[in-house]
């Protein structure tokens, strides 16, 4: 917040040299924060008559009604006889489940056709340009309903296509086999998560130790231990089974393994592809930033390629990256609102069937833009502290 | 991985002596530089010529370009394999200008026009003047009098008849028009010294930033009924284009914000030297500069919004893809939404393209 003003003003007492300056800024706040006030009791008056000409009361009781709206496809387990609130939770985790999934592949994907764009190989980069440049062009919405008719023109599910064994594409969606995840399985995933942690932090003080005496200590055989052979180790003892479960065909549908529903699936791909598009822009003009002597030096050292771009390339790069990228996620995570468009019931689509049910309007959307702002700022928040760790330390 | 690795080759590649056939030279340093690469291409253009080839052959080589009017059953013929272009000349009128009059479709195609000439004048350097101004006041006048009619002998049409391409274009240049002069007086808010202006500038903007569009057009079309007295009533049309403008500021403002940190703490001193009072120091000294620095994420901006426009589908009104949506819906023509969505996607394909290229030639003219 960079004010107009080169230096602070000289502090004065309250109503010490209240100079003109100061009586026109005065004037000009109470002006508009004035009307700003006038509009909204303007607007807040209306609201409470209309309200109660329709006999609707305001507040959040109903959400402790029973909601009585189906939902198809939800990770949490759903009936429609649980509460409104209920729903509203189902809404959120179908949200997270498209988002987080989606940011994930999206920067993968972005990644490589970013770094193709900077290949060697002129078809290569012309083609990922090409893509990019598609992609970019054409409103989410419109490719989003473009998937999900090829979605539903797909061969049913008797005649489902096997790219891989396993693996059956049909108009019910995409089958995958599985491993089913049980408490047992929960405890040995959990242990593996406990060890990446435990190893973060060995790694971290070996490093500063070698930054003390400057013997390299290698931090791998930790790596392996607490990673690999702890749960493992876990696994063997509680006798825990890793059965791959694969997807039958029986009748008419699938049984077994993890269904991704069409719509589920429509919005992955229609998200993936598109934040992709921006991503490897991103991720382009990250890499073209890093000045041509930090090749050149790295090359003149004799780095290898690979540990060239891992210690000196992408470190830079990344404090170009980062910022923008921050804002492509938070545009993924909006953007999973537009499932309302083909049925995958997201936090909006459910707030919008709760809104038409009850005509609790205000809270309905009071209630979608908490959300939104609570992810928004967590993904915010996340980036932030991940950008300060990355960012350039000067002396 | 062999992509990144590469780069810093080319400058010796250069410096080799030129000898040879310029062509094989080409296809050596571009698409043979070593043996992975060159896998690589062979590969690629393998895929490539599988898909162009399956492209042709569906799109062009066993397409039906041409009906008896509304008669499907040449295209129910080669289903899944060859592309029904006749539902475009079939449904043309009807995904460009949805329900409008029949006889009366020159005004929106008129209105159309007159968009497109105005978007190209604009982007003529030597144009950026005050009177750029009073000549966008002057066509969107123009354009509302011809979509509506009413007057000099034109027959009213009243906006809920409104629909396709026409729709996409005001919902995207009125949300424009109005949102730039409101961003302006945002970001100006956010840099203020005073600090009640300051906090409900960044509450405006981090509130509208922070909430998916779709909210804000349900809230447009649900919501606001209940805001206004009762007995007030605005058409759907001009709702969301309210939204798309509150929407619109608050992107526009965090764009111009970044063009008026770029200016340089000098400008301000000096204008204030000349005794300028505020706004005049604004309008003269700071705005103009701040403005130029950011005209290509300006335009990239408007790329988006051109794009957003389209979600007004979910609150039913009729732009340019809800009239392809809706033309699909005819039992006869059902099955082949996937040409309409081609059609379609190339109209806004042709607009952001156009647009992005010409924010590219920007960036390339003051970079030098």
């Amino acid at each position: 917040m960079t004010s107009d003003d080169p230096r602070p003003p000289p502090r004065r007492s309250f109503f010490g040299a209240l100079g003109p300056n100061e009586l026109k800024g005065l004037f000009w706040q109470v002006l508009v924060v004035g009307v700003a006030v006038a509009v909204i009791v303007f607007l807040w008056s209306n609201t409470v008559t209309n309200l109660s000409a329709r006999r609707i009361t305001t507040g959040f009781a109903f959400l402790g009604r029973e909601a009585g709206m189906p939902i198809a496809d939800s990770l949490l387990a759903y009936n429609p006889r649980d509460s409104y609130l209920w729903a509203f939770v189902v809404g959120v985790a179908n949200t997270l489940r498209v988002a987080v999934i989606g940011i994930v592949l999206a920067t993968i994907l972005g990644t490589l056709i970013g770094i193709s764009r900077l290949s060697a190989n002129w078809l290569l980069s012309r083609l990922a340009a090409v893509y990019v440049e598609v992609l970019r062009d054409i409103p989410l919405l419109l490719q989003l309903l473009f998937w999900y008719v090829l979605m539903q023109a797909l061969p049913a599910a008797r005649a489902a296509w096997r790219p891989v064994e396993g693996v059956f594409l049909s108009n019910r969606g995409l089958i995958l086999p599985a491993i089913p995840i049980g408490s047992p399985q929960l405890l040995v995933l959990g242990t593996a998560v406990l060890g990446c942690i435990a190893f973060l932090v060995i790694q971290r003080s070996l490093v500063a130790q070698q930054m003390r005496d400057g013997k390299p200590r290698p931090a791998w055989p930790f790596g392996l231990g607490l990673i690999v052979a702890l749960p493992s180790a876990v696994s063997l003892l509680l006798g825990v089974s890793w059965t791959i479960e694969w997807p039958q065909l029986r009748g008419f549908n699938f049984v077994g393994g993890l269904a991704l529903a069409p719509e589920y699936f429509a919005l992955l791909i229609a998200l993936v592809t598109y934040t992709s598009a921006f991503i490897a822009e991103i991720v382009r003009s990250g890499i073209q930033s890093v000045p041509r002597g930090q090749w050149d030096a790295a090359s003149a050292l004799g780095l290898r390629r690979s540990f060239m771009l891992r210690q000196i390339i992408l470190p830079q790069a990344l404090r170009v990256i980062v910022p923008p990228m921050t804002s492509q996620y938070l545009n993924l995570t909006k953007n999973s609102s537009l499932a309302v468009a083909i049925g995958y019931q997201d936090v909006v689509s459910i707030a919008n069937t709760t809104l038409n049910q009850t005509g609790q309007a205000i809270e309905a959307i009071a209630l979608i833009m908490a959300v939104f702002l609570t992810i928004s700022l967590g993904i915010s928040f996340f980036m932030n502290w991940f950008n300060a760790r990355i960012a350039l330390a000067e002396r | 991985m062999t992509a990144i690795t590469d780069m810093p080759d080319l400058p010796r590649a250069a410096r080799r002596p030129q000898i040879g056939n310029p062509v094989l030279r080409w296809l050596r340093a571009n698409l043979f530089s070593s043996i992975p690469n060159g896998i690589l291409t062979v590969v690629l253009l393998a895929v490539l010529a599988k898909g162009v080839f399956g492209f042709l052959q569906w799109g062009v080589a066993n397409a039906v370009w041409l009906t008896p009017a509304n008669d499907s059953s040449a295209c129910k013929a080669v289903r899944g394999l060859g592309a029904c272009w006749a539902i475009i000349p079939e449904k043309y009128r009807f995904i460009l200008f949805g329900t409008y009059p029949f006889d009366e479709q020159w005004r929106p195609a008129l209105s159309v026009a007159l968009f497109i000439a105005l978007f190209l004048l604009s982007t003529r350097r030597a144009l950026w003047r005050r009177e750029l101004a009073f000549l966008w006041v002057g066509a969107l006048a123009l354009i509302s009098v011809l979509m509506w009619g009413g007057v000099f002998g034109l027959s009213f049409v009243s906006q809920d008849r409104w629909g396709g391409l026409p729709v996409t274009l005001i919902l995207a240049t009125f949300g424009l028009a109005f949102g730039f002069p409101l961003g302006i007086l945002v970001a100006l808010g956010r840099r203020s010294k005073l600090p009640a202006i300051r906090s409900l500038s960044v509450l405006y903007v981090e509130l509208i930033r922070g909430v998916p569009l779709v909210s804000l057009l349900f809230m447009a079309s649900v919501m606001f009924p209940l805001f206004m007295p009762a007995g007030f009533n605005i058409d759907k049309l001009l709702r969301a284009q309210i939204a798309i403008i509150l929407f619109a500021g608050a992107y526009l403002a965090e764009v111009i914000r970044g063009g008026l940190q770029a200016v340089p703490r000098g400008q301000y001193e000096a204008a204030d030297a000349l005794g300028l009072s505020y706004w005049r120091k604004q309008r003269l000294v700071v705005l103009p500069q701040a403005i130029r620095h950011v005209i290509p994420p300006l335009v990239n901006t408007f790329i988006a919004f051109f794009k957003d426009t389209s979600l007004v589908l979910i609150i039913g009104i009729f732009d340019l893809l809800t009239t392809a949506k809706t033309a699909i819906i005819d039992p006869a023509w059902q099955q082949f939404s996937v040409e309409v969505y081609i059609f379609v996607a190339a109209i806004y394909f042709v607009f952001c393209f156009a647009m992005s290229r010409y924010s590219r030639s920007l960036e390339a003219t003051s970079a030098r």
